[in-house]
């Protein structure tokens, strides 16, 4: 099982985190701090896993991004490296090549994808038509909600005038 | 309603903050929009409800407090519209974690927008109760994701299934309610179900033994036949990874095929085809294909045997090891140390290779690969994986060193043929990474060294050139004093020369130069400084002709700061300037330490640790008798103040050179033998002390050191307790605890721990003293038996004794054996106890006492509170 999910930049700084396992506010800075120490000191050609407290971080570098998921001891690591690529992928496919502005401005579709992708720690979808498809549903939802706000609020700009 | 009456925008707000160039900047600009977003939450406001939320989202990666917005999440997730109840379920998940009470407050409105026809929001739902569900949230819901497994579209069914898992990790006994929904997944032809069927069933099949059951009778062979359509299915872009039509699918049917195989013949032998065919067939240039052939080994090595398909299996783990990529060579090395025990044999053949990774560039290939060689190790291989490790420690980095020296002393004295070759290799290890040795293991090779007769000479030689180049390793000057101040004689001498030993002149003023050295180089810490006050001491009387020097050297010493070395040296000054003529005798060679004390005294150190065998022996034949070695606990007067034989830390070496760092002695000083924590033996010959005791002392020294015609240690020990007790007006409880900490040692293993008794209250007419013992494997309860002396002249009546306790520890009385307490000390009162410490290890027990009894018809009140309970009780 995951336990959470980090992207962190190169600079250490924050942009994704999503957590499985209940970690408490302090420790999740905690267990941030601790990891992007560790991670972003590792040079370019050392293996992709970091073994830290009984767990098995596996990370992967993207341009200035690092993708971080922390798996339990037991779990399959090349698998684990294979679901960073494959989110990486479908992050690329949504934003069409994806950098790290497009993380940081759209943190929340970054999420949102996510959401597609992992649920309660585990693989929930392995085709990224599949993925894409439910998020551009998704969107064309917000349109909607949107444009019938819009037009709300015109009939009421109309009837107050 | 004017858009921008509110804040900025996200976008904005994201702007700003990256355009600060300084992190007080950046803090500004979160105070800013943290101080309108909560003026926004204050005015209730409701059409930026959801972009306050997303900035404060922002502002929570960047570290900063965002725990005002949580109750703004709840708000939105029970608004109407769905882009509010996105960005408000996201929230919840970010934001709150599932301790927190608030939450509590969601399970409403997930019930209802599980319910909801919108199956986006139903979709949302799902998403934020998989992520973040507590138990209690689990137990309300699980009929509605329950119904959920069967909802008509399949992205809900695949949520819902994971949900599911969620739910009964938290809720275990929920878990049979899903059986059936689940394995119904099984047969779905969709991917995203089967998938996450497949990891219901598996996570329900390590739950519950009766799901494991039913999937393994009903749903083996669809398993294998799924996989099979899978492994053979035609090219499909939608799922194509590298060639591989959908791995993760592939990954997990793997890993359920490993649960149902794993303990049952039938199932096994029905997947054995298929998992030949994963193995043999699958591409392994890429990530992905490698991942298959991963979980397909580690399937093939879980499963009941087939010894075909398991060299297979390693066969492709070889493959694996030789590949130039770390991340595939980390995970070979990870699943050899699983078929290790399986087929030892077969990884032995990749032993080379194993070797190799030991010495790579990568931590946590390092990592992994030295402790599969630490598995590998065998009385046959021991010797030349011993000099690779050895030889690599030369070179190796210094934040591996400490991990690579502990696994080589393990494997040296687990394993070592012979002595020669143990000592030689702790030499070695010593020289190169003396500092990195943990205490335990000089002290293990200490007493090899002295059950070494016809090494005694070489050793100390050798020992002499290593000091010579590695005087910077601290165990290594340690080891090389202490061995100088026992044989340095033989150093000098030139006693008992192998032929393999290239000849040296070490004159006398050569050997004290090596202790010189060692007690005034700043880098030596207290131990080494005082082990070597002590070897010199020893010197004295071996090199006549460099006594005068020693003493010098000694004298120096009398004003040091330390007050442990002060108080070592004016007692040697003493000894050299007063007592020449017991001075002989008293440094006389150490008698040959027991290896079977040393290692029991290690494992008694350990409760816990039962059989002698876990523990890093050292395990070499040794043909000599062996005297028992009463000296170690006869000077081991220097246990703490609370005198459980078994917290004085198995610290052998310690013991008998009578270095007690502990600060608590230091206080007491040397008048007060008994209780402090320094040698009796030499506060028993310091200043002063009056001639009969010192040949007291010297008589069982002498005794002991004839010890290889061993005498009772019994007789020995007494005889030093006597003596002491009538020089030095000790309390009797530490003599009782010298006795005690001896009496049983040999049978101690066995019995776990023996606590001594101690006298719990104690008036002018009444004593009271406890003694302790534990039922084996439950620590935490300690039965007392309290017995009760008189030590007035009149019988007690209606005697009555009463105790409290606090509220950690539970209390249980038995009655008393009688009621009245016989005058004058003739025959007493017992009752027993049964004390169980809900701390146990972190508290120690406490216990208030009331005595109530009838004297002369006088009803007395006697009370008292006992505070001096061994610890660890």
């Amino acid at each position: 099982m995951i336990h959470f999910v980090l992207l962190i930049s190169r600079q250490g700084k924050v942009r994704l985190t999503k957590w499985y396992s209940p970690y408490s506010q302090k420790e999740r800075s905690k267990v941030i701090r601790e990891l992007s120490s560790e991670i972003l000191s590792r040079g370019p050609k050392l293996c992709n896993f970091v073994e830290w407290r009984g767990f098995k971080v596996v990370y992967k570098r993207y341009a200035s991004l690092y993708f971080c998921i922390c798996n339990d001891q037991d779990d399959n690591e090349l698998e684990t490296l294979s679901i960073i690529h494959h989110y990486v992928e479908t992050l690329d496919r949504y934003f069409g090549s994806v950098c790290e502005l497009d993380l940081i401005f759209n943190f929340h579709k970054a999420y949102f994808i996510l959401d597609e992708i992992l649920l309660a720690g585990e693989m929930q979808e392995t085709s990224k038509r599949t993925t894409l498809r439910l998020i551009a549903a998704q969107e064309e939802l917000l349109e909607a909600a949107k444009e019938e706000a819009s037009s709300l609020s015109s009939i009421i700009a109309q009837a107050t005038k | 309603m004017n858009p921008f009456s509110s804040g900025t925008r996200l976008r904005d707000m994201i702007r700003a903050i990256r355009a600060s160039k300084t992190a007080a900047e950046e803090r500004a600009v979160v105070r800013k929009e943290c101080a309108a977003i909560r003026a926004a939450i204050n005015e209730n406001d409701q059409d930026y409800r959801h972009r306050n939320l997303a900035k404060l989202m922002f502002i929570h990666m960047l570290g900063y407090p965002t725990h005002f917005g949580q109750m703004e999440c709840l708000k939105l997730i029970a608004s109407p519209g769905f882009p509010e109840k996105r960005i408000g379920y996201l929230g919840l998940m970010l934001l709150l974690d599932e301790r927190q009470e608030v939450l509590m407050l969601v399970t409403n409105s997930l019930k209802q927008d599980l319910n909801h026809t919108n199956q986006y929001i139903v979709g949302l739902a799902l998403c934020a109760l998989g992520n973040i569900c507590s138990a209690e949230m689990a137990r309300d819901l699980a009929p509605e994701v329950e119904r959920l497994l069967q909802f008509r579209d399949p992205n809900i069914r695949k949520k819902a299934a994971l949900c599911s898992i969620r739910i009964i990790k938290k809720v275990p006994d929920l878990a049979e309610n899903f059986i059936n929904s689940a394995t119904a997944l099984l047969r779905e032809k969709h991917h995203g179900v089967l998938i996450t069927g497949v990891q219901l069933c598996t996570d329900l099949c390590k739950i519950s033994p009766e799901a494991l059951e039913h999937v393994r009778k009903k749903c083996t062979d669809v398993l294998v036949r799924t996989l099979r359509d899978l492994a053979n299915s035609p090219y499909s872009p939608e799922y194509d990874i590298a060639g591989i039509t959908d791995p993760f699918l592939h990954i997990r049917l793997l890993k359920l095929l490993r649960v149902l195989g794993e303990g049952d013949a039938d199932a096994s032998d029905s997947m054995n085809d298929i998992l030949a065919q994963v193995a043999t067939k699958t591409e392994s240039n890429k990530v992905a294909g490698n991942a298959i052939l991963y979980e397909c080994v580690q399937t093939i090595m879980s499963i009941e045997d087939n010894g075909g398909l398991r060299v297979l299996a390693i066969n492709s783990l070889g493959r694996f090891l030789s590949n130039r990529d770390n991340n595939i060579r980390y995970v070979a090395l990870n699943m050899l140390m699983k078929a290790v025990t399986a087929d030892g044999q077969a990884v032995q053949r990749h032993r080379a290779t194993i070797l190799e990774c030991v010495k790579d560039s990568d931590a946590s290939i390092r990592k992994r690969a030295l402790e599969l060689v630490y598995v590998l190790v065998n009385e046959t291989n021991v010797k030349p994986l011993a000099k690779e490790l050895i030889d690599y420690l030369e070179v190796s980095e210094n934040d591996f060193r400490g991990d690579l020296t502990a696994k080589i002393c393990s494997i040296v004295s687990k394993f070592s043929p012979e002595k020669i070759w143990y000592i030689d290799q702790m030499l070695k290890v010593l020289s190169e990474a003396g500092n990195y040795v943990k205490d335990e293991v000089w002290h293990a090779l200490i007493v090899v060294i002295t059950n070494a007769t016809e090494l005694h000479g070489y050793t100390v030689r050798a020992l002499y050139r290593a000091f010579q180049t590695s005087a910077e390793q601290e165990s290594l000057v340690r080891v090389t004093v202490w061995c100088i101040g026992e044989y340095g004689d033989l150093l000098v001498n030139n006693v008992g020369m192998l032929d393999i030993e290239d000849p040296i002149t070490v004159t006398e003023s050569d050997a004290v130069d090596v202790l010189e050295i060692a007690i005034k180089r700043h880098e030596s810490d207290l131990t080494t400084k005082a082990m070597a006050l002590v070897a010199l001491l020893k010197l004295s009387s071996r090199f006549p002709s460099c006594s005068e020097r020693i003493k010098e050297i000694i004298v120096q010493f009398k004003g040091n700061l330390m007050l442990e070395l002060q108080q070592r040296a004016i007692e040697f000054n003493s000894i050299l300037a007063k007592h020449q003529n017991i001075r002989s005798t008293l440094v006389e060679r150490m008698p040959v330490l027991d290896e079977a004390t040393f290692i029991g005294r290690k494992a008694g150190s350990l409760p816990g640790a039962a059989s002698t065998t876990t523990m890093p022996s050292v395990g070499i034949p040794n043909g000599e008798a062996k005297p028992a070695a009463p000296l170690i606990d006869l000077l081991d007067l220097s246990s703490d103040d609370a005198p459980a034989p078994s917290s004085s830390g198995g610290d052998l070496l310690h013991d008998l050179l009578g270095v007690d760092l502990s600060p608590a002695p230091q206080q007491s000083g040397a008048g007060q033998p008994s209780k402090s924590g320094t040698d009796v033996l030499l506060d028993l010959l310091s200043v002063g002390s009056p001639a009969q005791s010192s040949s007291s002392t010297v008589d069982i020294l002498s005794s002991n050191t004839n010890g290889k015609s061993p005498v009772s240690p019994l007789d020995d020990i007494s005889s030093l307790s006597l003596s002491s007790r009538a020089n030095s007006n000790a309390g009797a409880a530490p003599m009782m605890d010298l006795l005690d900490g001896f009496g049983p040692s040999p049978s101690k293993e066995n019995n776990g721990p023996v606590y001594p008794s101690i006298t719990a209250y104690e008036s002018s007419s009444l004593r009271l003293t406890f003694s302790f013992s534990k039922q084996p494997g439950n620590p935490e309860t300690t039965n007392i038996q309290a017995t009760f002396t008189n030590l007035s002249s009149t019988v007690y009546t209606d005697f009555v004794f009463q105790a409290a306790v606090p509220k950690f520890l539970q209390l249980h009385l038995d009655p008393a054996s009688s009621n009245t307490l016989p005058a004058a000390g003739n025959g007493s009162v017992t009752q027993s106890l049964k004390v169980t410490n809900s701390q146990h290890g972190k508290k120690n027990l406490v216990m208030r006492i009331r005595i109530a009894y009838k004297l002369n018809g006088k009803d007395t009140l006697e009370e008292g509170q006992i505070n001096n309970f061994p610890r660890e009780l």
